[in-house]
């Protein structure tokens, strides 16, 4: 477990920490040493799986095991960006460029389809185990700013696209090895490279020459993968529901 | 050899590899004075020792898919070296030539670590893998002009081209970490393909009404009597021909009208990459034609 719950490098929260600086008690976790942060995960997870839900909530998600599991969390990250773009492409008055509304509704339509193609799979594959419709939490977001500026302690539409994307691949290249399936990581291999094309053009919305992850003085040419705790901790921050990836790959 | 770089870059990829080797300082200490350590850290035996001991036990079919990925590095390393090298290069705007070096820099990123990586499973890596100078003599402008003519078109060829070779092979090393450093380099080529084709005002992913469309990178099977050469590679059989790019159809599901909701082809296809067998990207109608001397 520890290996799976290593804190990732420094940098690998990197297109989320202004995200990451609002969930201080998950990023504890993540940084205050694996084991303890793994154990209180895990514990966390147990106590949740093995009795009745204590809330009156439908709150908590589980995922599952096995390789539905692992098509779970990526039909979970593809419903949060898809309900994402879906509400750019339905704003009124978009702040983003005339050139970049198609562009968005492309995006838009692509991460529907990742959604609704995962959520097909899933029900075929694995009947019973999908995971519900996730409710999404955007109150980080200002959908009237195309970036956002220094002062601002919301998320611009460009950044909110550019930490999904990046996300999504980080925790597409992270979760592959969980696959027992070469089909499944064959399915999540067409579709981590159109997140990672999609990342490419918003980064260089954003910043001209920034494409891939790389920042300033920093030459690897290597995307980040990221484990599912991780991604996970960063994508609760726009559910309602919480996410309980604990036996993700199990 | 800088083989700190090269540590270091494993560590960015691979989450595990510090703890192979025990941990970094165990690996140092051990290792005596200073300048024991820069002699012995300058030796390629050490560096395949250690890299032997972290991935020891690893499938040898991970050190062919790790030679053709190299193979594929290699190639397009030597591509935009020749690019940079050029006139047309010299006359490129700032941005264009700055997103070159760039993506020349992770070829080479991705040339040493794969060399390490395959060297440290006890394998020697493949070499003189390059573009072939007739072909790259033809190629006399920047981006202006026939798309399949220009440093930048087949720049775009060679990146998508990338992302299909890696994706053909990933299922190889399922159940091994080097599954996730491969998939870490395969994102990033479809960053740099993304990035060639916004240079070039292409979508940033592949569909129909792309210049290239055509092209038989984006379409399946290899040609009539070509014989793919294979630098020493092991070349898998070729049974039939991968999907096209313009496919609609994903594990058996029809994108475009069966998912509840009704999508168009183009969006259909454009959602997903698809991926190549080797003999189809060293077939002569891809990087095949374009490999040599």
């Amino acid at each position: 477990m520890s290996d799976t719950l290593r804190p990732t490098d420094p940098q690998s929260p990197q297109p989320g920490q202004p995200l990451l600086a609002r969930i201080k008690r998950r990023s504890f976790f993540m940084y205050a040493g694996a084991t303890a942060g793994a154990t209180a995960l895990v514990l966390a997870g147990c106590s949740k799986d093995n009795t009745t839900p204590t809330s009156t909530t439908t709150g908590n998600v589980s995922f599952g095991t096995g390789d539905a599991s692992v098509l779970n969390y990526a039909y979970a990250l593809e419903q949060l960006e898809a309900a994402f773009y879906a509400k750019v492409a339905a704003l009124t008055a978009s702040p983003l460029l005339a050139a970049e509304v198609p562009y968005f509704a492309k995006l838009a339509t692509h991460e529907a389809i990742h959604r609704d193609f995962l959520r097909t799979a899933i029900n075929r594959d694995f009947n019973g185990t999908i995971i519900p419709d996730l409710t999404p939490k955007f109150d980080s977001i200002d959908f009237t700013k195309r970036v956002k500026a220094a002062a601002d302690t919301k998320l611009g539409i460009l950044d909110a696209a550019k930490a999904f994307e990046d996300l999504g691949v980080a925790a597409y290249n992270g979760a592959a090895k969980l696959f027992k399936s070469a089909v499944y990581l064959g399915i999540a291999g067409q579709i981590v490279s159109v997140e990672a094309r999609h990342a490419a053009y918003v980064r260089d919305l954003i910043l001209p020459g920034s494409f891939a992850t790389n920042e300033a003085g920093d030459t690897l040419g290597f995307d980040r993968q990221m484990t599912p705790t991780a991604v996970l901790a960063v994508a609760q921050t726009y559910v309602e529901q919480t996410l309980n990836g604990s036996t993700i790959g199990q | 050899m800088d083989f700190f770089k090269i540590i270091d870059q494993l560590s960015e990829v691979d989450a595990d590899v510090l703890g192979r080797f025990n941990s970094r300082r165990a690996v140092f200490g051990s290792l005596g004075t200073a300048a024991k350590r820069s002699a012995l850290a300058a030796t390629p035996l050490f560096l395949g020792a250690l890299f032997q001991k972290a991935y020891a036990g690893t499938a040898a079919t991970g050190v062919e898919v790790l030679q053709y990925a190299l193979a594929l590095e290699l190639f397009e390393q030597d591509f935009y070296a020749k690019v940079k090298a050029s006139s047309p290069y010299a006359n490129a705007s700032a941005a264009d030539k700055a997103a070159i070096d760039q993506i020349k820099k992770h070829e080479d990123s991705h040339v040493t670590l794969l060399r390490g990586a395959i060297s440290g499973l006890g394998a020697t890596p493949v070499t003189g893998v390059t573009f072939k100078a007739a072909v790259f003599a033809g190629l006399t402008t920047f981006k202006s002009g026939a798309a399949a003519t220009t440093q930048l078109g087949i720049a775009q060829l060679l990146e998508d081209t990338g992302v299909r070779a890696y994706k053909g092979r990933a299922g190889e090393l399922l159940g091994t970490d080097l599954l996730t450093v491969a998939l870490q380099i395969h994102s990033v080529e479809a960053r740099h393909a993304a990035k060639i084709r916004d240079m070039r005002g292409q979508r940033a992913w592949v569909n129909p009404a792309d210049d290239l469309a055509a092209h038989p990178v984006y379409t399946s099977g290899v040609t009539a009597g070509s014989t793919p050469a294979a630098f020493g590679l092991v070349v898998p059989a070729y049974t039939a021909a991968s999907p096209v790019e313009n496919n609609t159809t994903q594990s058996g599901v029809d994108i475009k009208a069966g998912l509840g909701a009704t999508y168009t082809a183009s969006d259909a296809a454009a959602a997903f990459d698809e991926y190549l067998q080797v003999a189809e990207v060293l077939d002569n109608s891809r990087a095949g034609g374009l490999i040599g001397a």
